[in-house]
């Protein structure tokens, strides 16, 4: 559907067209189920968004002292990708009606984001024993926000998984797959892409962003300066 | 994957699993009609607590004094409260969750909800936030009385009623509720896009469904803004991060928060806190347009201008959050540019205004009760979005913005405006929801006292406003600026308020007593096109439409054809079952 398109429809006017050529009804259940996953993923984006832009706000008050990540957190990332691709390897085995590689990519998928979980938290701890709880400073503050967060989504994605597994696991019907794991991988590869963008958002401010918003504050109050002596 | 590799069973239409007992039937029902109506009844009833409260503040006000349990701190509870529950738990719930819930599956002849278990789960999770909010007037220390921006330093400082419990358990809520609204909002949408029938593309839906398919999706995006706000707010409460709480001194004891930024709030909660006027405002456009229609017997004017209106305005609601922050000290230029798109948004605003009119202009016009509370929707809808034009400047909005003109002006737009259409809008499908009319004459009376009374509160208010008596003060003693009649005029007021708030008891009564004695609709009691009313049972029964779905031939508006048998012709009746007359073939 072009929406500019329907926007510009004269719904007043007859079309002696049959109903189904005007608009066939009854979508696949495949294409509702894609739909749904897609507005919910741009709630998710709307969400991260927004809280990475109260991180950029933040971070230009005076007190913010940039967050040394832990070095876990490639190691995380990368049990990240390959989740990922677990996940990918098992949209295509149900695809190609393999039984086989639908099983052990949603094990594999499954096992790597568990261990993903799993190593955040050791961060958290790492973090914890060197005595940077959520009140050392803003930077610690966000980083447990959006960790938590994400590992919400992955947690939730998890439940979703496992139902998937189950079915499996139950049914030998690599067809009947192909929406579920379909579905996982999209939503897999989303939150690895959500990840890849908090985490960069958390590795700029050691790496100059700080200058570069201080930069551009100084520009835009030079600019306003002028006009607010009109004031 | 391509649609050619969908499989036999992705075709199939829609499972239903039947209810068989009591409890799947109505309690842990699936079915969008039911939840519809669990929705409704959870927003209407802890709208009463609202409204209980509104008397408070009321009494206080008109008779300072006299009443001993009211003290400053409660009267900062009632207003909190009050203005939380009736934006967002009465009015978003009510329009997207009832209004919502009720109409889209039928209007679009769709079967239900396209995942209804989800659906379930909304209004169960909305249920808990409910509780979780009530449950804060039970704790020691009572709500937060943190007003309902719920503004941070003051918001969770001690000296804050409601410093202990309230505002944690008031930001649960919240982001408890925004977890219902999104499993709910999912449905909305995708039900919009994927479940219509077949002949319904989405300029033949009626103005109702894209109000609401529209506000939807602003709650979608804005919601989260909130969500963040409200769990980085509960952290510094109780983690004592420092996320908007600056370095600060309380009760003489410097606090251990350092650096944060309360600006940073106010943009995150504005950036919700404005779509979320339209969330409530394009649903009662929406509903309105379409009780105008119908009980004027005249089809929409300019349907097109309509849906263009409604999604010009949903995109602008998203930049102009910042005009609630005039007084927060803003850069000028800011400043001007949010009262350029403030301003800008009158135009698609006032377009739907004169369509609206231009409908009635020459129409078959019926005064029955829900036609009575759409006109009276323009008229009060006119009077506030005018006053929105003044607080809109900066220069005009800096001296009101804390007076009572904000109260007037607010309450007009978003209090009374929508809460019309929400009358109208079940004066309207009651019949449909129930087969029994609702009582008229006790509408008549409910329509008559709740219109004028409204006007005689919030009228007065403009002038105490320009008298520049402060909102938010639990008394004036001490005030000399502020003439002796401003305290006769808000003894008038509480009197008004008194009343219009008794009327809805009668409303409530009207609800109950039509249910088992109303006149039995039948089932179409308006002669109305849509969809809903074309079901063969009435009310309808789960999945709606019997063995077939209803196949759509025309728009929605199809009303005093010439040459057509009835002054109306409903969605599903062929094209050929029309004489000769009808609306001209499209194209060569």
């Amino acid at each position: 559907m072009n929406p500019i398109k329907a926007l510009l429809e004269k719904p007043w006017l007859a079309d002696s067209r049959p109903a189904e050529v005007i608009h066939s009804g009854g979508a696949a259940r495949m294409a509702t189920l894609r739909s749904g996953l897609w507005l919910f993923l741009a709630v998710v984006t709307a969400l991260f968004l927004l809280l990475s832009s109260a991180y950029f706000g933040r971070m230009s008050m005076p007190d913010w002292t940039p967050l040394q990540e832990p070095r876990i957190l490639w190691l995380n990332t990368g049990l990240l990708i390959l989740s990922s691709f677990a996940m990918q390897w098992a949209a295509t085995s149900a695809h190609r009606e393999r039984m086989a590689g639908v099983r052990a990519g949603l094990l594999t998928g499954g096992v790597l984001a568990v261990a993903f979980l799993a190593m955040q938290i050791v961060a958290w701890r790492q973090l914890f024993e060197l005595g940077y709880f959520a009140t050392a400073n803003p930077a610690y503050a966000f980083f447990y926000v959006i960790t938590a967060l994400h590992g919400l989504h992955i947690t939730g994605g998890l439940v979703v998984l496992g139902a998937a597994a189950d079915h499996a696991w139950r049914r030998d019907d690599a067809a009947s797959m192909r929406r579920a794991a379909r579905l996982c991988a999209i939503y897999w590869h989303f939150l690895l892409v959500v990840w890849a963008g908090l985490f960069a958002l958390m590795l700029a401010d050691n790496s100059g962003a700080i200058q570069i918003m201080e930069y551009f504050s100084s520009l835009a109050s030079q600019l306003f300066e002028a006009d607010l002596s009109r004031y | 994957m391509t649609d050619a590799l969908i499989t036999e069973e992705d075709h199939e239409d829609q499972v239903l699993h039947d209810p068989t007992t009591f409890i799947t039937k109505y309690i842990w029902s699936q079915d969008h009609k039911v939840i519809a109506i669990q929705y409704s009844v959870i927003a209407i009833s802890i709208g009463m607590v609202a409204l209980v409260l509104s008397w408070l503040m009321r009494l206080q006000l008109g008779f300072p004094g006299t009443f001993d349990f009211i003290t400053p701190e409660s009267y900062t509870q009632y207003y909190t409260m009050h203005g939380m529950i009736m934006v967002i738990y009465l009015l978003t719930a009510l329009f997207l969750g009832g209004f919502g819930n009720y109409l889209i599956p039928l209007m679009v002849g769709a079967r239900d909800m396209v995942f209804p278990y989800v659906n379930m789960l909304s209004v169960w999770v909305f249920l808990l936030s409910v509780l979780i909010l009530v449950s804060s007037f039970f704790v020691p220390g009572g709500p937060t009385g943190a007003g309902w921006t719920l503004y941070p330093p003051q918001s969770i400082l001690p000296g804050t009623a409601g410093y202990d419990y309230g505002i944690i358990l008031m930001l649960v809520s919240l982001v408890v509720f925004i977890v219902a609204f999104t499993m709910g909002g999912l449905n909305y949408v995708t039900t919009v896009l994927q479940a219509r029938t077949r002949g319904m593309t989405m300029m033949r839906m009626p103005l109702t469904i894209w109000a609401i398919f529209t506000a939807t999706i602003l709650g979608l995006l804005a919601f989260p803004a909130l969500f963040v706000g409200g769990v980085m707010l509960l952290l510094d409460r109780v983690l004592g991060t420092s996320f908007f709480m600056p370095d600060i001194v309380s009760l003489g004891e410097p606090l251990a928060y350092q650096g944060g930024s309360p600006l940073l709030f106010q943009h995150l909660f504005w950036f919700f806190g404005h779509p979320e006027v339209y969330i409530v405002a394009l649903p009662a456009f929406g509903i309105v347009s379409d009780l105008i229609s119908v009980h004027a017997r005249k089809n929409i004017f300019g349907y097109r201008q309509m849906v263009w209106a409604i999604v010009i305005i949903g995109a602008l609601s998203f930049v102009v959050w910042a005009h609630h922050m005039y007084v927060s000290g803003m850069n000028p230029n800011f400043g001007y540019f949010f009262a350029v798109t403030t301003l800008v948004i009158a135009v698609p605003t006032a377009i739907k205004v004169y369509n609206w009119v231009l409908t009635l202009w020459r129409g078959d016009i019926h005064l029955t009760v829900p036609m009575l509370f759409a006109i009276a929707f323009i008229l009060t809808f006119v009077v506030g979005g005018l006053t929105g034009l003044f607080l809109g400047n900066v220069v005009v909005d800096v001296p009101l913005s804390d007076t009572y003109f904000v109260v007037a002006h607010f309450h007009m737009v978003m209090g009374v405006a929508p809460i019309l259409v929400v009358f109208g809008g079940i004066y309207h499908w009651y019949p449909k929801m129930t087969g029994r009319m609702l009582n008229d004459t006790i509408g008549r009376w409910h329509f008559w006292i709740t219109f004028l009374g409204t006007y005689a509160i919030y009228f007065p208010m403009h002038y105490l406003g320009f008298v520049g008596v402060p909102r938010r003060y639990y008394s004036f003693e001490g005030l000399e600026f502020i003439p002796e009649s401003a305290y006769d005029l808000n003894r008038a007021i509480t009197i008004a308020a008194l009343v219009v708030g008794a009327a809805q008891f009668l409303f409530l009564f009207n609800l109950a007593w039509s249910f088992f004695y109303g006149r039995a609709a039948g089932p179409n009691p308006w002669r109305a096109t849509s969809l809903e009313w074309q079901t063969p049972q009435t009310p309808p029964v789960h999945g709606n439409w019997g063995p077939k779905l209803p196949v759509v031939h025309r728009w929605a508006y199809d009303y005093s054809v010439p040459g057509a048998d009835a002054d109306f012709v409903p969605q599903n009746v062929p094209r050929d079952r029309i004489p000769d007359g009808g609306a001209a073939e499209v194209g060569p």
